[in-house]
């Protein structure tokens, strides 16, 4: 963006530059070809659902109810203020943290960002049912506790509120806001603070002037990122919602696809959200793209932590205290529950029980099946989609124009679509030709790719905005090809993005449940959907199992790929 | 008394007498094992308890070695959308189909979808009225919607006897129920209280703070975690599993009445195993099946044989409230708006 004139118009000279083949061009060219079909497949049988009456006549009358109908239009606007109020929470309590592990001295850095890690990795359905077991007004355990204590009858937090589903909501959503900020903070060098202070900026101003600015880039996209994962949700609400008294549009698009079926309606009902995400996204592109944030170039000095002074135990405890509402508060509930014969019941010896991880591990068939296609597709989905958000992302941002924009809108799209409604648009794109893949894993493959893309283009989006593309540009004057620049140079510097998109996807794909609900059958189920069968049937004990070992493992792998990244060279991680 | 419980698909038996020229039944034969056994498998959708969908498939594995019985359960309502997405898109995954909501069934049968198949001991030995004369579904089981209470927070003499104490102010915000949105079960419950107490009830009921939440299986949880004390309606054979369980929590069956809920099964006409599907049907209505579904699953069976466990009522001496899947299905537009008219959910 701040590239002098002469080097910009050398290095987009793709075709004619002398040395070597430039594959570019090919390879680009298949990738949208591949996610027009991706994307289009699913989104085009939607459009002809929503425009289409029950015979397959051509109509607008869905839309007409949609505006008509109060029971439409109420969730409709009960869903934007719950994102709007999610997205403004999770940027104001995930800002203090990313800047808190990645800027300063704070005590047991490492352990803050494996937490984080964690509640990120719960479902977020996992959480709210967790969060019953611990808020509800009568049995919550932290509502009866506080009656103890004081002895009155009022509950001191009731879950099942408007306020209760923000709060959830929140909680699971917080991290996507930490992981993107977290991971730009990484990457602004001291130089720029160094300069403030030099020139007799206090140490908060610093912050206020400098760092602030550099991360808000990441910190919009973050928060972009949980307004459109709240609003497209459906687990929580499904649980939290319906007991509060209200719907969002999720839950109502569900109670649309009961008997009697409408998907038509639930079709057009999914256009708001879609229109709402186009617009956001191209309001975010207008706010950024003015400015230059390039913060990684050629003369850049390294990230420097800031001292805390006396405030670094002080810190710590706020952070741990933070913590305890997504993670520590849940899963303690989630432990009871495990080894209790009744969950409710009190914590003796005679109300423990090790019948549940019978249950799970050896009496119930889904399990191994289950946690097996979970973690194939989720390294499968990361691994694809990581490399598919990573070439777009650098498509975008160093060549942009209308292929660039058409890109970005592509990939973006799913986002606004419930996972609900996409899941109804890609069961209908591949149980027909030219590719019929239900029944397999493959169409879950597709499913969680097309779902988890966007969040992963963000990721990477935000990497490369923070990068020069002065380096590029040099290895370009050198001699390389675009993707041999790609591979050499970007990629190395991208490193601790890639890695943060390729743990986002996974996680995603972990914690994936409205689409897999549609999409898998009997040989293909995965752990979200048999936690979600589970409650229905109210197994408490085997979810908090399935949920626990869930966690552990993806956590293992999480911390694997973290530490494989770890040993390449990357100085400013080594910092940290 | 058996002929009283069973009247729930009376409505049909009359619809369907004109055309009742005597439908053929089957048995298991040792032809039948045979062509069971070289398509090897049948896929079962079931929206019963998934332990008891495992135990189920379990006992029929044993039974027949050789045969697998591949279970996809799912919530009732889930199922019946599942598999209409698969049959509008031609695939014929499901042999065979047990749902607890009767509705569905007239569905299938008027779509096409299902095939005759009636086995020999329904027709001999179960009550007329407990299957489709035609043989295109039979009440593999049924269930109860229920009132219970927490009895650690309510006393028996103060527990409420009747659906109209449930109007009482002291349980102003002390109620559950479950949603006839969500679940099949409530849905038909509903439909059988609307008719027989008005849907008047319902807005006074409406007016008691309820705790709206959607399965039928979770009520009977909210009344052991002791989240509310009473609930209006949910699964009798999870108030079973609970208080079997030793939680605090016991079963009302109300003075007007007590919702009766069919959970019917049928062989899909375009099944890829037909003769497993048939044999696991027809062994599904044996006593050793029955009396499965009935001890592990707190269910209830139609066979008059069956032998209903210690400290459960049976059901002859329980007053039911009549099925009607005809008009359910026909209803159910109109119910589920008026329910949101009501409850606001």
């Amino acid at each position: 963006m701040t590239a002098t004139p002469a080097l910009k118009s050398f290095a987009t000279a793709d075709g004619r530059h002398p040395a070597g083949i430039d594959l570019s061009a090919g390879v680009l060219g298949a990738i949208v070809l591949f996610l027009s079909a991706l994307v289009g497949l699913p989104l085009l049988w939607l459009a002809v659902f929503a425009f289409t009456n029950a015979k397959g006549m051509p109509t607008l009358a869905n839309f007409g109810d949609l505006v008509s109908d109060p029971d439409l239009l109420d969730p409709l606007i009960t869903t934007f203020s719950l994102a709007g109020l999610v997205a403004v929470f999770a940027a104001i309590s995930a800002a203090p943290l990313a800047w808190l592990v990645s800027r300063t001295n704070l005590p047991g850095r490492r352990i803050v960002r494996a937490l984080l890690t964690a509640s990120f990795v719960t479902p977020p359905f996992l959480g709210a049912i967790s969060w019953e077991i611990l808020a509800a007004p009568n049995s919550g355990i932290l509502n009866r506790l506080w009656r103890e204590m004081s002895g009155g009858t009022e509950a001191l937090f009731d879950i099942y509120t408007f306020s209760g589903l923000v709060f959830v909501v929140t909680c699971y959503t917080a991290p996507y806001v930490f992981v993107v900020l977290s991971n730009a903070l990484d990457r602004i060098p001291a130089d720029l603070e160094d300069a403030a202070g030099i020139l007799g900026a206090s140490r908060w101003r610093v912050v206020r002037a400098i760092t602030l600015p550099l991360a808000l880039p990441a910190l919009l996209a973050g928060a972009l990122v949980a307004f459109l994962q709240a609003m497209t949700l459906f687990g929580s609400p499904a649980i939290l919602a319906i007991p509060a008294g209200f719907h969002t549009i999720t839950t109502k698009i569900y109670s649309l696809f009961q008997f009697p079926p409408k998907p038509e309606v639930a079709a057009a009902a999914a256009l708001p959200l879609l229109l709402v995400t186009m617009l956001l996204l191209f309001m975010q592109s207008r706010l950024l793209g003015r400015r230059g944030y390039a913060v990684v170039g050629g003369k850049s000095g390294e990230a420097r932590l800031m001292a805390l002074g006396i405030w670094r135990w002080p810190a710590f405890a706020l952070v741990m205290m933070v913590l305890a509402l997504p993670l520590f508060l849940p899963y303690g509930a989630l432990l009871k529950a495990a080894f209790s014969r009744v969950p409710a019941g009190p914590l003796d010896l005679a109300n423990l029980t090790l019948a549940h991880v019978n249950f799970v591990f050896i009496e119930f068939s889904q399990t191994r099946r289950a946690f097996a296609n979970t973690f194939v597709l989720a390294l499968g989905t990361a691994s694809a989609g990581t490399i598919l958000a990573l070439l777009i992302a650098y498509r975008v941002a160093r060549q942009g124009g209308r292929t660039g924009r058409l890109l970005e809108a592509l990939v973006s799209a799913p986002l606004a679509i419930p996972g609900i409604v996409l899941g109804v648009g890609l069961f209908l794109a591949y149980t027909r030709g030219p590719l019929v893949l239900y029944g397999t894993l493959w169409i879950l493959f597709f499913a969680f790719l097309t779902i988890e893309l966007p969040v992963a283009y963000q990721q990477m989006r935000a990497s490369f905005r923070g990068l020069h593309p002065e380096l590029e540009e040099a290895s370009r004057i050198l001699g390389a090809t675009r993707l041999g620049t790609l591979r050499r140079i970007t990629a190395p510097l991208l490193k601790s993005g890639v890695i943060a998109g390729w743990c986002l996807i996974f996680i995603g794909v972990v914690r994936e449940l409205s689409a897999a609900v549609i999409l898998s059958s009997q040989n293909t189920k995965v752990l979200s959907v048999v936690i979600f069968d589970l409650n229905e049937s109210g197994d408490l004990g085997a979810i908090a199992i399935i949920g626990v070992t869930m966690l552990l493992l993806t956590f293992a792998i999480i911390g694997f790929a973290n530490w494989i990244a770890g040993v390449g060279a990357d100085p400013r991680r080594a910092v940290g | 008394m058996i002929n009283g419980i069973c009247r729930s698909l009376a409505l049909l038996i009359v619809m369907t007498m004109a055309a009742q020229a005597q439908t053929p039944t089957y048995k298991i034969t040792p032809e039948l094992e045979e062509a069971a056994r070289k398509e090897g498998k049948v896929v079962y959708y079931t929206s019963i308890e998934v332990k008891v969908a495992e135990e189920l498939a379990k006992a029929f594995e044993k039974k027949y070695p050789g045969i697998d019985v591949v279970v996809e359960r799912n919530g009732a309502e889930r199922q019946f959308s599942k598999i209409g997405q698969e049959y509008s898109s031609k695939i014929y995954n499901v042999d065979i189909v047990n749902s607890s909501d009767a509705a569905h069934f007239i569905f299938w049968k008027r779509e096409g979808w299902l095939a005759s198949a009636l086995p020999d001991e329904v027709q001999k030995i179960y009550p007329a009225g407990s299957f489709d004369p035609e043989g295109y579904f039979a009440a593999m089981r049924s269930s109860l919607s229920v009132i219970a209470y927490n009895t650690n927070l309510v006393e028996a003499k103060d527990a409420p006897k009747s659906f109209a104490d449930l109007l009482e102010p002291k349980w102003q915000g002390k109620l559950v129920k479950a949603h006839p949105g969500y679940s099949g079960t409530i849905l038909t419950a509903t439909f059988q209280m609307a008719r027989d107490l008005g849907w008047s009830y319902f807005e006074k009921l409406a007016a008691q703070q309820v705790m709206q939440v959607q399965s039928s299986t979770d009520p009977p949880r909210k009344v052991v975690a002791g989240e509310r004390p009473v609930m209006i309606d949910g699964n009798e054979y999870n108030v079973f599993l609970e208080k079997e369980r030793g939680a605090p929590i016991e079963v009302v069956y109300p003075s007007e009445g007590t919702p009766l809920v069919i959970g019917p099964t049928g062989v899909m006409k375009s099944a890829q195993h037909p003769n497993a599907a048939r044999l696991f049907h027809a062994w599904s209505f044996t006593l050793e099946a029955q009396q499965l579904i009935v001890d592990k699953g707190g269910l209830r069976s139609l066979r008059p044989d069956i032998k209903e466990p210690q400290g459960r009522k049976p059901l002859s001496e329980i007053k039911l409230m009549k099925d009607d899947p005809v008009s359910v299905d026909s209803q159910v537009g109109d119910i589920k708006k008026r329910y949101l008219r009501y409850f606001k959910t």
